[in-house]
Parts: C-alpha cells; sequence; structure tokens
C-alpha cells in the first residue's frame, strides 16, 4: 500500500513491484536495481535525445537524473521530443521534464541546471554525477561536455542525429577514445546545418537516445559489452546499422597528451560568434522591404517581380501570391530569365536565404533589388495570418 | 585497383552520393582517397583530414588501402 522510507540502498515494496521485471533478469537482479537507484545520471539537453533518455532512464528506476537545459518549450519541439506535451507549450523544458517524470516514476528524484552549459560551470555540473549522456544541438557544447568528461573521468554516452542518420558512441571510458579522438577540432561555423535547419525524421532521436540509454543502463549495471571504442552509424532511410573500431589517438589533445586541462568557449576561442556576426551584419546590410511595405505595394498594383528562393516542398507548404519560385541553388541559372530593369523584391521563409539571394544579384549587376525581411514568416504575422507558419 | 568510398550525412549530399566506386593507382592511401573526393564536384566540404574507417576500423591518413577494401568518409554531426 503506502510504501515504507527505506535507506537509499534499499527497495521499498512499490519498488520491488514496480522493477519486477527488471528483478527477473538475471543481469540486473535485486542488486542491478539497487546500483540504478543510486546512480546518478546527467542529462545535457532535453530536447530531441534528452526526451526519450530521460524518460527510459526514469522509468529504468535510475535514482538521480539531472537535467540541464535553458529552452522553452515550442510547437515545432513536439514532432519528436516526446517527454514534452501540447499542454506544457511555452514553459519551460525543464519544468515539463520534471512533471513528466514524476508522474512515470516519482521515485526518481530531478536536479533541474537551467543554464547553458559554459567553461565556468560545466565542470562544477559534471562533477557530481556519475555518468554524463550528450543530448546537446550543437558543437560548441559536445565539445564542452567531451573536454569536461574526459578531465573529470565521466563515461560521456554520445548520440547526435542529422536528417535520416544517427551517430552514438561511448567516449572517455578507461583506454577508450574521446570524441576528440576522431574530431580534433569542431568544424568551421555555417558548414553543418542544425536540425532547425536541415530538418530531422522525428522518430530519429528516439532511436538514438534510446540506445543512448541502454549504455547508460549498462554502464551502471556493469553488463555485456559497451559502444565504447566503437561508433555506431545509423541510416534510418536504409535501415542500416554499421559500427566502426575506434582508436584512441595518442596525440589527443584532450584524452592522449592531456594539453586540454581547461575548458575552452569555442564561441570566443574559434571566432564563431564573430563569423556569425560578420555573416549577420553582410547580410542585415541589404536593401530590405518589410512585408506590410510589401503588402501596401501589392495592392497599390506596382510593377515588380516577387521571386520565393525558398524549395519546392516549402512552396509546396505556403506561399505568397503572385510569388515565382527560383530555389536559391538555382537562381545563378535563372538569372538571365530575370529583368535587371524592374524592382525585385526576393523572400525565403525567415530572411536568410533571400538576403545571400540579393547579394548574389547584386553581384551580378541587379540594382533594384530588396529582401523581404523576416520573409513568408514574418509574412504571415504581419500581413496574412491565413499563411501557414513552419 | 578499386576501392568503395563510403559517404555519411552531409558529406553524402555534398557529393550526391552515399557510395562511390573509385579506381586508383596502386600503391594508394587513404590521404589518396580523400583527396580524390575532395576533387570531385561538391568535394571541397570535405576537410583534408576527416575521420576514416577502413573496412570498418579506424584508420589515419597514411594507412595503405587495396583493392576491394572499403573506406568510410564519417562527418561530424551536432543535431539533438
Amino acid at each position: 500500500m503506502t510504501s515504507t522510507a527505506t535507506s537509499p540502498a534499499e527497495l521499498s515494496n512499490e519498488e520491488i513491484f514496480r522493477y519486477s521485471r527488471h528483478l527477473i533478469l538475471p543481469e540486473v537482479g535485486l542488486e542491478g536495481q539497487k546500483k540504478l537507484k543510486q546512480a546518478r545520471v546527467l542529462l545535457v539537453g532535453v530536447g530531441g535525445l534528452g526526451s526519450p533518455a530521460a524518460l527510459y532512464l526514469a522509468a529504468a528506476g535510475v535514482g538521480t537524473l539531472g537535467l540541464v537545459d535553458f529552452d522553452v518549450v515550442d510547437a515545432t519541439n513536439l514532432q519528436r521530443q516526446i517527454i514534452h506535451g501540447t499542454r506544457t507549450i511555452g514553459k519551460r523544458k525543464l519544468d515539463s521534464a520534471r512533471d513528466r517524470i514524476e508522474d512515470l516514476n516519482p521515485n526518481v528524484k530531478v536536479e533541474a541546471h537551467e543554464t547553458p552549459l559554459t567553461s565556468r560551470n560545466a565542470l562544477e555540473i559534471i562533477r557530481t554525477y556519475d555518468i554524463v549522456v550528450d543530448g546537446t544541438d550543437n558543437f560548441q557544447t559536445r565539445y564542452l561536455v567531451n573536454d569536461a568528461c574526459v578531465i573529470l573521468g565521466k563515461p560521456n554516452v554520445y548520440g547526435s542525429i542529422y536528417r535520416f542518420e544517427g551517430q552514438a558512441s561511448v567516449f572517455a571510458t578507461g583506454d577508450a577514445p574521446c570524441y576528440r579522438c576522431l574530431f580534433r577540432e569542431p568544424p568551421p561555423p555555417g558548414l553543418v546545418p542544425s536540425c532547425a535547419e536541415g530538418g530531422v525524421l522525428g522518430v530519429l532521436p528516439g532511436i538514438v537516445g534510446t540506445i543512448q540509454t541502454t549504455e547508460a543502463l549498462k554502464l551502471i549495471l556493469g553488463i555485456g559489452e559497451s559502444l565504447a571504442g566503437r561508433l555506431l552509424l545509423i541510416d534510418a532511410l536504409r535501415m542500416r546499422f554499421r559500427t566502426l573500431n575506434l582508436r584512441k589517438d595518442p596525440t589527443c589533445p584532450a584524452c592522449g597528451t592531456h594539453e586540454i586541462k581547461e575548458l575552452i568557449d569555442y564561441e570566443e576561442f574559434c571566432g564563431v560568434r564573430q563569423a556569425a556576426a560578420d555573416d549577420a551584419a553582410a547580410l542585415s546590410a541589404v536593401p530590405e522591404i518589410s512585408p506590410v511595405q510589401l503588402a501596401a505595394r501589392i495592392a497599390r498594383g506596382d510593377d515588380f517581380d516577387l521571386i520565393d528562393v525558398r524549395e519546392p516542398h516549402e512552396w509546396d507548404i505556403a506561399r505568397i501570391p503572385g510569388a515565382r519560385l527560383i530555389p536559391l541553388a538555382t537562381l545563378v541559372n535563372q538569372l538571365p530569365t530575370l529583368d535587371s530593369a524592374r524592382d525585385i523584391i526576393v523572400h525565403c521563409k525567415m530572411g536568410g536565404r533571400s538576403a545571400k539571394a540579393v547579394q548574389q544579384l547584386q553581384a551580378s549587376g541587379f540594382r533594384k533589388v530588396w529582401n523581404l525581411s523576416g520573409g513568408i514568416t514574418r509574412w504571415s504575422n504581419d500581413v496574412d495570418p491565413s499563411t501557414p507558419k513552419y | 585497383m578499386t576501392v568503395t568510398a563510403l559517404l555519411f550525412a552531409s558529406y553524402a549530399e555534398a557529393l550526391g552520393s552515399d557510395r562511390l566506386e573509385l579506381t586508383l593507382a596502386g600503391n594508394t592511401t587513404v590521404r589518396d582517397v580523400v583527396d580524390r573526393l575532395r576533387a570531385m564536384p561538391g568535394g571541397s566540404s570535405l576537410p583534408a583530414a576527416p575521420l576514416v574507417a577502413v573496412n570498418q576500423t579506424y584508420a589515419n591518413a597514411d594507412q595503405r588501402v587495396v583493392s576491394g577494401d572499403e573506406v568510410a568518409i564519417i562527418p561530424p554531426v551536432a543535431g539533438g
């Protein structure tokens, strides 16, 4: 009936009943379940990967879950971030996740860290946990998590996704390589699109996040064969799983030579922030027209060409009346079909790609070119709410 | 001799294929395979020293490749 207070190492009758399918596995048993109860796992990011990881770690009876996130639940998260729900849109992800975990398993203690992970707080936060599950969505934080785990000697259960493909491994345990042994430095900014830019199949983080969870549970229980020393590559479109054998790099600055003794904020270190700022400055310098101004020109019957530089599958979702579709990648080939004597207004989803298109047009001698600021999204907000946003 | 290059995620998109059969001269290294790919249309987005596995095992740039080898080139991926 009511569970009696138990010492941290003991299981209540309620817990014994709840975990019965674990307890009858000889590989887990009562001892294993107690190990899970005493374990402290840190999830960095409660998004696509962190959602299934948090749910299954909580369901499995991991005693303490640390959650690091500073984001708010957005409707576009729900296609894949299954710990959150329609009712928690607009709430802090930490609160949304905590509510769901408490409902799933009230025996789990949730420790919320509402902050971005930085070089100043990463060691302090990670230090008190046994295992880290890396569910971040950017390279800066992945390098931070890797280096902090190497310095502190904590296993880093890695997972990462891109469109239909995923990667998973366990880094920084014993003789196994770390993330830097594979990828010494972050790639230059802008080379690798994010989920928001590149899209992702919603179930993919479910596949990868549950693989990470499996590895974390095996590490706690001390059973099976870890992914440490191997990189799992997942291709969901072809449904192919490929495992590569890795090697620790003796020249790795993190786990080989140990020359990395302090954490690096890559935003500042490798000029990501500066490069992004330069890009943004260059793009915002192109001539702009607001959606309200565009609507006024349409209403006046002005003579101009409206060019939509998005992709055909985006055109299918929503379009501005009168626009002509020329995807950005094909713009160069379509230049001969454009009239530089006429006013040209270019738009995309948010204004980024169309700013690049305006620069291309200017470089090709077009003088009367404007970028629709905020793209079709702001057109929907400011002019025509019946236009779907995506 | 012929080797099979396997490309993943953004590298497959850049080169327009996830699997390319390459004919190379004998006495070839991983670096030669990567250089060949980098010289192809779209190949400029491959770094000079990407993560490579030959026959499913990590390989450094100087490792020899022989006919029939499968050379996987793996990009860093950050999404979560």
